[in-house]
């Protein structure tokens, strides 16, 4: 388990008084502090990890926010930024002597300009809110977690998430604007708007990503893109990692880049397919799903061509989507990923490395080998586009046995990413799961580097401390 | 003033580390003599990153390429080029609207943030920044992102130090995402519209579903000076297409129909689509003009016209791209107020890319920050660079 620090009991002495000082400045009902009420807030997505806050609060405007900020750094408190608490790096998990701001109330969509193809939505909407409030104009947010349901712009901010379809639209970094955010001295400032690259340092690329390190963000201006004419899947499944690998590189090497590219492993073929009947081939090694857009003359074509250079790789199976609804099936399996390894599995860890496309056989066979010292199985998820892999390491969270295996398991997958070439983490963040492998990506210097930016926005590290920075070096 | 051009990234960062202690301010360079841009830096030495050139790593089938920050820009698009790739921000050559001819390198670029017209699709210089290695203001080397497309780990510095103009590290070197180059390029001309239609259609055009990568309007003057425009003898609103051939053909046809309402337009073929964007995306329509300044502004495309029209009422003269969006003006000196309250009024921003040395001093090159933004400014920098040894005063007074 990776350890948090013992909390302040000078602020914990305080608590009653803290409690009372909130709920000064907000809402009788926007104050949490008993118990049993707590515990909706005590974890994320990374459910092994859990710690029940101080106390919660639930501004519903960024003026309340303001305040609310504005108090914890005069009383010297801390406060964990949440969202829907989806993260899976432990993003969102709760200290003992922090309060945890929620923003789940600030859930309004301000404006919609399609003419300018922006709106501007509190940090507390759905991704898909705004997607679906969109559509019937034609128009979509494009980053698409699949989280999308819950996870909120805020968090999807914090983290830069991505999706499916980020290897044609970017992640979200690459579609925003304009934020709003409260310091953590609790003043409201306005970065970017409805232009393009303001002048400046990039505060708006720095603050995407940050993981909650460096400010409240209140309200976004999103980039909202009309949709395509059409999009189609097809599915092709291969003897062998290296083929399906070898014909990822064929296809990219066209001068076709589909707007998604998953590849799946055998392990997760045989998940997915028991869990979703897609009708996904069980004889093959791996799988990819390719999606390509347009009118259905040009899906026609560039599926077709895809098709070509797919069977140059002997594919053991070869399903071109032709309607919508076959789309939907070919998509169903993969979407279900995680739904289909948690009926296998009591419990799983889903890790987030980043490695060179042209590394995965490697990888994966290196991965293969460990899951067989550990005696842990593993299913392995990959946006094969953008090198974004996904493990899906399987253990049982009652046998703190196997949850240590699977911890170090993991770590030794991200350890591996960083061999290659790549990286900790494509999507889900530090957080605390990462934390203490952040010095096998970065020297000292550069950690340090990184921190004295933290303490130039927060100087008192206030602001969702003990994540993403290994715990050993004080602050800078 | 003597030039350090040191050769490798070591020697860089002695170069910078002996600034340090003897706290003399560095101007920093890629390659070239911008003497005429933003804020006139006062220091006594300059440090040129031109030495550090070359490409490092290119795997077309990775889609990332890598080079040392001094590696020319030119260098960098003919090898993507011979893969059948591109740079996709598209970065501008403005050596013949700012008057000057060196050669530019892909850091100068990446630290300027510089982005061409397919910015409005696809993302700025910044947004493709896979990685980085600086030397920041103690002669530390400092690494964020990598090789890789997708990485979320720790602060994203690539960003932050992406259009920073030097002034919180030199980078060393680069490595950014390229994407195959398109098979074919079309571009769809509508003639003789005022600038407020003009946007209105550039909006519909990337309102539709049909992947518009280029969305332009030139006024008469500056369609004028463009070869395949100038038969027109009247505006340009330009909305391109790059994509396999056959799907230029159908998607500007499609276009063309639902532009209708704003007029019959007519369509450039490849040779002339490309010719016309290279003319767009290194404004060349207002090179050599009368003004003695140009203006970079940025604002939301509906208020482009009006920032146009603000500017062309004090004497000067503009176009617009990215929809609207950017309008690029020159302007005589006594413009700059109305050029600035223009942009203040559509909630914009701006940047003064060429002007008198007198008058840069004095105005604000960027929109002066609000106090808790400048703070941030001045301990962000002083994060990097506590002595305040790289590019003082570049962008913002005292930073
Ligand atoms: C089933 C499942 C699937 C997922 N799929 C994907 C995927 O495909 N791609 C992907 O990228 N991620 C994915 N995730 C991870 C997660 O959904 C994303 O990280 C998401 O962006 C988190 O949003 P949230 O609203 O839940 O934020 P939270 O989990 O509440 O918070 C995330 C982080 O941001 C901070 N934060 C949240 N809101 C704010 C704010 N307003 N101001 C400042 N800081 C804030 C928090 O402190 C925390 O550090 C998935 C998670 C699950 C459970
Ligand atoms: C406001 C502005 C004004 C401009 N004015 C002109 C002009 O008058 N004439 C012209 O031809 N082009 C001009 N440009 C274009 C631009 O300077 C160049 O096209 C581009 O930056 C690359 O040229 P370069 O390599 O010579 O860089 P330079 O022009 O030498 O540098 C561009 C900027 O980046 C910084 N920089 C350069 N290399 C590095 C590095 N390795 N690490 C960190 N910072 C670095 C410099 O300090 C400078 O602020 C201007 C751009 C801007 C944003």
């Amino acid at each position: 388990m990776i350890a948090l620090p013992e909390p302040k009991a000078e602020v914990l002495a305080r608590r009653d008084d803290i409690v009372a000082g909130l709920r000064a400045l907000l809402p009788a009902d926007a104050v949490i502090a008993e118990p049993e009420r707590l515990r909706p807030y005590e974890t994320d997505g990374l459910t092994a990890y859990r710690q029940i806050p101080l106390a919660v609060a639930l501004p519903s405007t960024t003026d309340e926010v303001a305040a609310v900020m504005a108090f914890c750094h005069r009383e010297g408190v801390r406060v964990v930024p949440r969202g829907a608490g989806t993260s899976l790096s432990g993003g969102a998990l709760p200290l003992a002597d922090a309060i945890v701001i929620g923003l789940m109330r600030l859930n309004r969509i301000l404006s919609v300009d399609y003419a300018d193809r922006v709106a501007v939505v509190q940090a507390g909407v759905t991704n898909i809110g705004i997607t679906q409030r969109v559509q019937e104009e034609g128009f979509f947010y494009a980053p698409d977690p699949s989280s999308q349901l819950a996870c909120m712009i805020g968090g999807n901010v914090n983290m830069n998430s991505g999706g499916a379809h980020c290897l044609k639209y970017g992640v979200t970094a690459n579609n925003l604007l304009g934020l709003r955010i409260v310091t953590v001295e609790g003043e409201i400032v306005e970065i970017g708007g409805a232009h393009l690259d303001a002048a400046g340092y990039d505060w708006l690329g720095l603050l995407t990503g940050s993981e909650g390190q460096l400010a409240i963000v209140t309200e976004v201006t999103v980039r909202i893109l009309r949709s395509p004419e059409g999009a189609r899947a097809m599915l092709a499944g291969f003897r062998a990692n290296e083929v399906a690998g070898a014909c990822v590189d064929a296809i990219i090497s066209s001068g076709i880049i589909p707007v998604a590219l998953e590849f799946m492993d055998r392990p997760a073929i045989h998940a997915c397919e028991a869990f979703a009947h897609a009708g996904y081939p069980l004889d093959a090694e791996a799988l990819l799903i390719i999606e390509v857009e347009g009118s259905v003359e040009e899906q026609d074509r560039l599926l077709g061509q895809i098709r070509t250079i797919c069977e140059r790789f002997d594919p053991v199976s070869l399903r071109v989507a032709q309607t919508a609804e076959e789309s939907a099936a070919i998509w169903k399996g993969r979407k279900g990923a995680f739904g289909a390894v948690g009926r296998i599995s009591p419990d799983y860890l889903c890790m987030d490395g980043t490695i060179p496309t042209s590394r995965l056989p490697e990888v994966l066979g290196r991965i293969g080998a460990m899951s067989r010292e550990y005696g842990l199985q593993v299913a392995n998820i990959f946006h094969a586009g953008d090198g974004n892999l996904h493990p899906l390491i399987m253990f049982d969270a009652n046998d703190p046995a196997s949850m240590h295996k699977a911890e170090c398991f993991g770590a030794d997958i991200l350890k591996l990413c960083v061999e290659v070439g790549g990286c900790l983490t494509g999507e889900h963040g530090v957080g605390v799961e990462k934390r203490d492998l952040m010095d096998v990506q970065f020297t000292p210097t550069e950690l340090d580097q990184q921190r004295r930016i933290k303490s130039a926005f927060d100087p008192g590290w206030l602001l969702n401390p003990h994540k993403v920075f290994p715990l050993a070096a004080a602050a800078a | 003033m003597s030039v350090l051009a040191p050769e490798s990234e070591a020697e860089l960062a002695a170069s910078i580390r002996s600034a340090w202690e003897a706290g003399e301010p560095l101007a920093i360079q890629g390659n070239g003599s911008k003497g005429a841009m933003l804020r006139p830096v006062q220091a006594a030495r300059t440090l040129s990153t031109r030495a550090l050139s070359g490409i490092s790593l290119y795997a077309p089938n990775e889609l990332i390429l890598e080079a040392g920050a001094g590696t020319p820009l030119a260098t960098v698009e003919a090898a993507v080029a011979a893969a059948g790739q591109q740079i996709i921000a598209e970065p501008p050559d403005l050596s013949a609207l700012l008057g000057a001819s060196s050669v530019q390198t892909i850091g100068g670029v990446v630290a300027a943030n510089l982005s061409g017209p397919r910015r409005v699709a696809a993302g700025a210089m910044r947004d493709h920044l896979l990685g980085i290695r600086a030397v920041n203001g103690t002669g530390e080397v400092i690494r964020s992102g990598g090789r890789v497309l997708k990485n979320v780990t720790g602060l994203d510095l690539c960003k932050l130090l992406a259009g920073s103009h030097g002034t919180l590290g030199v980078l060393s070197a680069v490595t950014i995402k390229v994407l195959p180059a398109a098979e074919s390029a079309g571009t769809l001309v509508l003639g003789g519209l005022d600038p407020a239609r003009a946007v209105a259609a550039l909006s519909a055009a990337l309102g539709s579903p049909y992947g518009v990568s280029g969305a332009a309007f030139l006024p008469a003057a500056a369609a004028a000076r463009v070869p395949a425009l100038a038969g027109l003898g009247a505006s340009a609103t330009l909305v391109r297409i790059e994509e396999f051939a056959v799907s230029v053909a159908y998607r500007t046809a499609r276009l063309r129909d639902d532009l209708a309402r704003f007029g019959r337009a007519d369509l450039l073929d490849d040779p002339a689509s490309r010719a016309v964007w290279r003319a767009v995306r290194d404004v060349v329509p207002l090179a050599g003009g009368s003004g003695e300044t140009v203006w970079r502004v940025s604002v939301r495309p509906s208020s482009g016209p009006a920032v146009l029209e603000a500017a062309e009422a004090a004497g000067g003269c503009g176009m617009l791209d990215w929809g609207g969006g950017l309008v690029w003006i020159t302007a005589p000196t006594a413009a700059a107020e109305a050029v600035m309250a223009g942009a203040r009024a559509a909630g914009g921003t701006w940047m003064l890319m060429r002007a008198p040395e007198t008058l840069r001093a004095v105005l604000p090159v960027v929109p002066p920050e609000p106090p808790a933004l400048a703070r941030l400014t001045r301990a962000v920098k002083a994060a990097f660079d506590p002595k305040g040894i790289l590019n003082p005063g570049r962008v913002f007074a005292g930073v």
